[in-house]
């Protein structure tokens, strides 16, 4: 999934307008022409020219070459599309793990974690479990213990050492 | 000279040394595996570095970073994959290399050379940043505003070939600066009444997402297992010696042209590297060679980018404008550690920047026995199962980034940042400028509307004292000079 750089352009330009709309209520700084509008403002009105710009390039083929060329490296080349399995389910286990860490504490969310994106990947079956209980701990006890992070226990507050 | 002798004390201790050595070991683990990069080390240490007193702090992220872009360059050479994007310009050279029965000639190049390079650029930072901060002692508001200009500029014209897309995700970074509350107002900008973004946009967890989540969810799409190494290497030092009295032009131009690239901010190892290596090419006498596996510009380009290294310090430590991405996370360390880069450090707290001298000089002379270590079990590095080991990274990155203000609101931005990292990036539109925006955003915008004041919205002042002008001619030199070379391009393409 590549969106071309006019959509992209036109998302950028969105943006610039809105900031540009938003900053417009922005008080003045007391005795000062110069509030804290006016550099969000100057970076508002570069970003929808660089857009525009942008816009109009992506409507002229072959002017700017490396554009196409993304840090897509080996992948490129590869007549399959990508498998997205493995990307939901990292992304899915990110979004996962800062919605329940708190809920369900630290040690089960990552488990959890480790666990679906080991299966997304294609771990060998075998190695799964093991791997991510063993990961959560070391990293838990690195973590918790040595550097004291306050990591949620969740609901393992029964257990805490 | 006691400044000298606290900076021996504080790098000969024993904590910094293990820290030194195991630093080593993630570097050069992190630099031997594709899909991981030396940025990405960085940013990994950060949630441990801060646990650490200043100095073994600075001396971690020194010595990983150092290993890492050389232990790039092993997989290149064995599997044609590099291992870091700094060993990326001359991967199909050392890979002929190999396939001619010569692995251990372009691993020991790419190890002696790159050492050579690392000691070079710490040399020149040496010898440059006390002389830069003297100067730097005579800088007010106008000159900042000019200095921090040219680095953002720099950072979009000379870090790609596609300045429009770099201008447009430095402005994106630029306002990710503006939130919060930092602003010579003090007026809430863009927090949207959520107390969490008061003090803007978190830093530490916005590089962590940005470098470290978007390789992983890059990974995540092309998850193919590497290929296995079958080639035996042999003994990694011999000829190294024949090698430096047949390229002694080519060792010191790599490592001063490594130097200057990295000094310029938004440009470090993988820009030297490239620059270097066509340059190697250019210049050379047996130019048809380049390609078939002839060492000349791995010598070239494997001393450009470890001296980029050092250089890319040069700007962070005298003005607190990073030279690279990895100076750019290496500052959030410094400030939270109270060391604030600028040219103050230099005199109130000599110690630490000899130590900081130190710590380079170490970490290039600890290169030669690990990076050969390195070499030996290199092999087995590469089996390193990759499916296995992104997971446990983003498990890393969320709790490193969660560490640094127990906030869970900077899990999200973690996400966020890692998601708009992995876009950008796939439609080519380069990381570095944003980083730079966001770290620079305050600093510019201060500069400008305090100058402004002062000048009393004259704007001639800003080119009134002689280094403020000198600086704005430079930005307009980088300015020409880029539109000129993307309008010839363009006629050339047309």
């Amino acid at each position: 999934m590549r969106l071309g750089d006019a959509p992209i352009g036109a998302a950028f330009l969105a943006l610039a307008v809105a900031v540009l709309w938003h900053i417009r209520d922005f008080p003045p700084a007391p005795g000062q022409p110069y509030g804290p509008a006016l550099f969000p403002g100057l970076i508002a009105a570069g970003l929808a020219l660089a857009s525009v710009l942008l816009m109009v390039s992506a409507w002229r083929p072959g002017v700017q070459t490396s554009e196409g060329q993304a840090a897509g490296g080996e992948g490129d080349v590869r007549a399959e599309a990508p498998r997205w399995l493995p990307f939901i389910a990292t992304v899915g286990a990110l979004v996962g793990y800062v919605a329940l860490v708190d809920r369900l504490g630290f040690i089960i969310t990552a488990f959890l974690m480790l666990c679906s994106q080991f299966a997304a990947y294609r771990v060998r079956p075998a190695l799964i479990v093991p791997v991510a209980a063993v990961s959560t701990l070391l990293v838990h006890a690195a973590f918790y213990k040595l550097l004291r992070v306050p990591l949620p226990w969740g609901l393992l507050s029964g257990w805490t050492w | 000279m006691e400044a000298l002798a606290a900076a021996f004390q504080m790098v000969f201790s024993v904590q910094t040394l293990v820290v030194m050595v195991l630093a080593s070991l993630f570097g050069l683990f992190v630099g031997a595996v594709p899909g991981l990069t030396a940025t990405m080390a960085t940013a990994l240490l950060v949630p441990i570095t801060f646990f650490l007193p200043p100095i073994p702090a600075i001396a971690a992220m020194v010595t990983a970073t150092a290993m890492a872009i050389f232990a790039g360059d092993i997989p290149g050479c064995l599997v044609r994959i590099p291992g870091t994007p700094a060993s990326a310009a001359y991967v199909d050279e050392t890979y002929r290399m190999t396939v001619k029965g010569h692995a251990e000639t372009a691993l020991g190049v790419s190890l002696v050379f790159s050492v050579i390079g690392g000691l070079f650029g710490t040399l020149v930072l040496i010898l440059a940043a006390p002389a830069l901060a003297a100067a730097a002692l005579q800088f007010s508001s106008f000159e900042y505003f000019w200095l921090v200009l040219l680095g953002l500029t720099c950072a979009v014209f000379v870090s790609g070939d596609a300045p429009l897309k770099g201008m447009i995700t430095l402005f994106l970074g630029l306002l990710l600066g503006c939130v919060g509350l930092e602003n010579p107002a003090a007026h809430p900008r863009f927090t949207f009444d959520l107390p969490d973004l008061l003090s803007g946009v978190s830093l530490i967890p916005a590089m962590i997402g940005l470098f470290a989540v978007s390789e992983v969810l890059r990974f995540s799409l092309d998850a193919n297992p590497l290929a296995p190494v079958s080639r035996q290497v042999g003994s990694v030092f011999r000829g190294m010696g024949a090698m430096m009295r047949r390229y002694p032009v080519q060792t010191l131009r790599g490592s001063s042209l490594g130097t200057v690239i990295g000094a310029l901010p938004g440009a470090g190892a993988d820009i030297a590297a490239w620059m270097s290596y066509t340059i190697s090419r250019r210049f050379s006498r047996e130019p048809e060679k380049f390609g078939t596996g002839h060492p000349e510009g791995l010598v070239e380009a494997g001393a450009a980018n470890n001296s980029a290294l050092a250089g890319a310090w040069i700007p962070a430590l005298v003005f607190g404008i990073p030279g690279d991405s990895i100076t750019a996370i290496v500052i959030g360390v410094l400030y939270m550690k109270n060391l604030n880069p600028g040219p103050t450090i230099f005199i109130n707290n000599p110690s630490s920047i000899y130590a900081v001298f130190l710590l380079f000089i170490i970490a290039n002379l600890l290169m030669l026995p690990l990076g050969w270590l390195c070499i030996k079990v290199a092999a087995r590095l590469l089996r390193t199962p990759r499916n296995l080991l992104m997971p446990v990274i983003l498990l890393f990155c969320v709790v490193g980034a969660f560490a640094i203000n127990n906030s869970p609101f900077d899990l999200w931005i973690l996400v966020a940042a890692g998601l708009l990292g992995w876009f950008l990036e796939t439609h080519g539109f380069p990381i570095a400028p944003a980083i730079l925006g966001m770290l620079l955003g305050t600093m510019l915008e201060e500069h400008f509307i305090r100058s402004m004041i002062k000048a009393d919205g004259n704007l001639i002042a800003f080119v009134e004292r002689p280094i403020a002008a000198g600086l704005a001619l430079l930005v307009l030199v980088v300015w020409g000079v880029s539109a000129w070379l993307g309008w010839r391009r363009r006629r050339a393409i047309t």
